[in-house]
């Protein structure tokens, strides 16, 4: 990610074409450097918790009770955004609806600006979408919105983001909390 | 106290193993082999769940023993398609559902099929295809040509191009590790050259056949295995992507450069398990350089040692294992220092020569010869090579073809 949007659609913005590639296990990217995952925890609360309209659009992964682990991450991302003061917008799963969404209560990946647009969302945090529809959504977000995205990943993370964070499950996230929770008391909220 | 070990075994009985072990470190016996037979080898030991079979010239033998291997138990479904197009429709089925995939084909087989190269790569499935080449022109031929590769290279599908049935061997296995990485998680068309490598026999290297790749974990796929249950697929079926209209332009763009910004992530995976995306050869210091892959890179290489030994030309081959993604920046380094870049194809079109100058322009001047080029069946004999360069070079021609 080399700059905060909206970046334009010709040539349509794609970081791995930046030569930008997902962070290796146990560091986060923050725009385009590598960096460690506590500094990136820190901006993305910042980032959360100072910009307009913070939201949350948690994915199918931690909306449904899959697992033991999607029931724990769903409750902490109710916290997150009590910590956050953020609203939540889910992403139930991925089929069109009919006649057609309201995309000011829900987001698809397939039009996630008419989400952002509808609520002047100028911060978000991506947690438990299936990674394919998390590129494509934060692609379009980069390249319509100047929302700045936060990705928390379950697996290798996603480089459209301008915050990823990989490989994070509950013990990750409780540590974002954390974070978030002393950048909250620093900033004098 | 002494930590347990937990040892998994897959359907067939075989030990799981990662694939680092398999591809690095289990001891290998030497067998003497096809490319076809070398094909049943790898798929035997690599949990596959699921194969879709056509016949079709030079192909049809590693269909077929893909199926010795479903009777032996170690695939786990195993079927004819109608056609090459059924094939390909079938397999993705298979993959929809969280298989583990494999199927192979050949020259028109592989145009006929076409149209689902792109739904694969669209959805996301990481399916495998040997794809052993052959020509596609009118009259019909079945011989080696290679043409068919440049109508792939766009698919959005990752493409390896293996030298050896030795490379085709780790490159199978490695294939599916690859593509099925949640953030690669694209299909992979391991390429050979038909007949030169899946009829000919050579001395492989192969690791006991007791042990095996761990299955495929569809849970970790980057779409929901059960996205498609709706034929044609259920985002199909959105009327914001489906309209035309901007938002739907904006979906489509997003998600085509998704799928190749997939491609690009899978670099470091296969540079991992390859040994690296490009392989040099020859004489480090040499100003002449063949830029190859395949079985073109085979003739270069035995050409390049007529040139440094015989003709005291000095010469080096850089051989390309992936075309996709492509090694752009590692060709980069590696040319630097040449004076010429010959591009040794069978196919008569240059495919390779047009990816080399493109990865090239704007980095380095050096003159890019697309030559010698045969295609239609030719062979292209390492001394044929050497006359070309040695003519191009203005020396005497003392080996006659």
């Amino acid at each position: 990610m080399a700059k905060l949007g909206p970046s334009g659609y010709s040539p349509y913005p794609v970081a791995v074409y930046e030569n930008l590639l997902n962070p290796p296990p146990g560091k986060a990217v923050m725009f385009n450097e590598i960096v460690d995952e506590e500094v990136a925890m820190r901006e993305a609360a910042k980032a959360m918790l100072t910009r307009d309209n913070p939201t949350i659009f948690p994915g199918p992964q931690v909306l449904y009770a899959w697992n033991d682990e999607a029931k724990e991450k769903a409750r902490l991302v109710r916290k997150m955004a009590e910590v956050l003061g953020a609203k939540i917008i889910p992403m139930y799963d991925y089929r069109p609806k009919y006649p057609k969404i309201d995309p000011e209560k829900e987001i698809n990946p397939n039009h996630p600006n008419l989400t952002i647009w509808h609520n002047n969302i100028k911060a978000c945090i991506f947690i438990g979408v299936h990674c394919h529809y998390a590129n494509v959504a934060l692609k379009i977000i980069r390249a319509e919105t100047d929302c700045f995205t936060i990705a928390m990943c379950g697996m290798a993370g996603h480089e459209d983001a301008m915050i990823t964070l990989r490989d994070q499950h509950t013990e990750e996230i409780e540590k974002f909390i954390r974070i978030a929770e002393e950048v909250k008391r620093d900033l004098g909220k | 106290m002494q930590k347990t070990e937990q040892v998994q075994y897959n359907r067939a009985g075989q030990r799981v193993v990662s694939p680092e072990y398999m591809l690095f470190e289990a001891p290998r016996t030497k067998h003497f082999m096809t490319g076809s037979e070398v094909v049943k080898e790898a798929v035997k030991r690599s949990s596959v769940d699921a194969s879709v079979s056509y016949p079709i010239t030079p192909q049809s033998e590693a269909a077929h023993m893909i199926g010795e291997l479903w009777v032996e138990g170690y695939v786990g479904v195993y079927f004819r398609g109608e056609s090459e197009f059924g094939v390909m429709s079938e397999i993705a089925g298979c993959a929809m559902a969280g298989a583990r995939t494999i199927t192979t084909t050949s020259g028109p087989g592989t145009l006929r099929a076409m149209e689902n190269f792109p739904m694969w790569a669209g959805s996301r499935l990481p399916i495998q295809l040997v794809l052993m080449a052959r020509g596609i022109n009118s009259p019909l031929s079945i011989q080696p040509d290679n043409l068919e590769v440049s109508f792939l290279l766009d698919t959005g599908c990752m493409i390896w191009h293996a030298e050896t049935a030795q490379e085709l061997f780790d490159m199978i296995i490695a294939g599916f590790v690859v593509a099925e990485q949640p953030d690669v998680h694209v299909p992979i068309v391991t390429v050979v050259d038909g007949f030169f490598i899946s009829h000919t026999r050579e001395a492989v290297m192969l690791p006991p056949d007791d042990i095996a790749l761990p299955p495929y974990n569809p849970y970790k796929a980057p779409m929901p295995p059960i996205d498609m249950e709706m034929s044609p697929g259920r985002f199909l079926r959105d009327p914001y992507v489906m309209k035309s209209n901007y938002i739907s332009y904006a979906t489509h763009a997003s998600w085509q450069f998704e799928v190749r910004a997939a491609i690009e992530r899978s670099r470091p995976y296969a540079k991992h398990l390859l040994r690296g995306l490009i392989e040099e050869f020859g004489d480090p210091e040499g100003d002449l350089v063949f830029v190859a892959s395949g079985t073109a890179a085979a003739q270069a290489k035995e050409a390049t040692q007529i040139l440094i030994h015989e003709e005291g030309v000095k010469a080096r081959v850089v051989r390309l294992k992936t075309l996709r993604p492509f090694p752009t920046q590692e060709l980069i380094q590696a040319v630097q220092g040449a004076k010429y870049i010959f591009v040794p194809e069978f196919n008569v079109v240059g495919w390779l020569e047009r990816e080399v100058r493109r990865a090239l322009y704007g980095h380095v001047d050096i003159p890019v010869i697309g030559s010698p080029r045969v295609a239609g069946g030719m062979t292209m004999p390492p001394e044929f090579i050497v006359k070309e360069i040695l003519q191009f070079l203005g020396k005497e021609v003392k080996h006659v073809v």
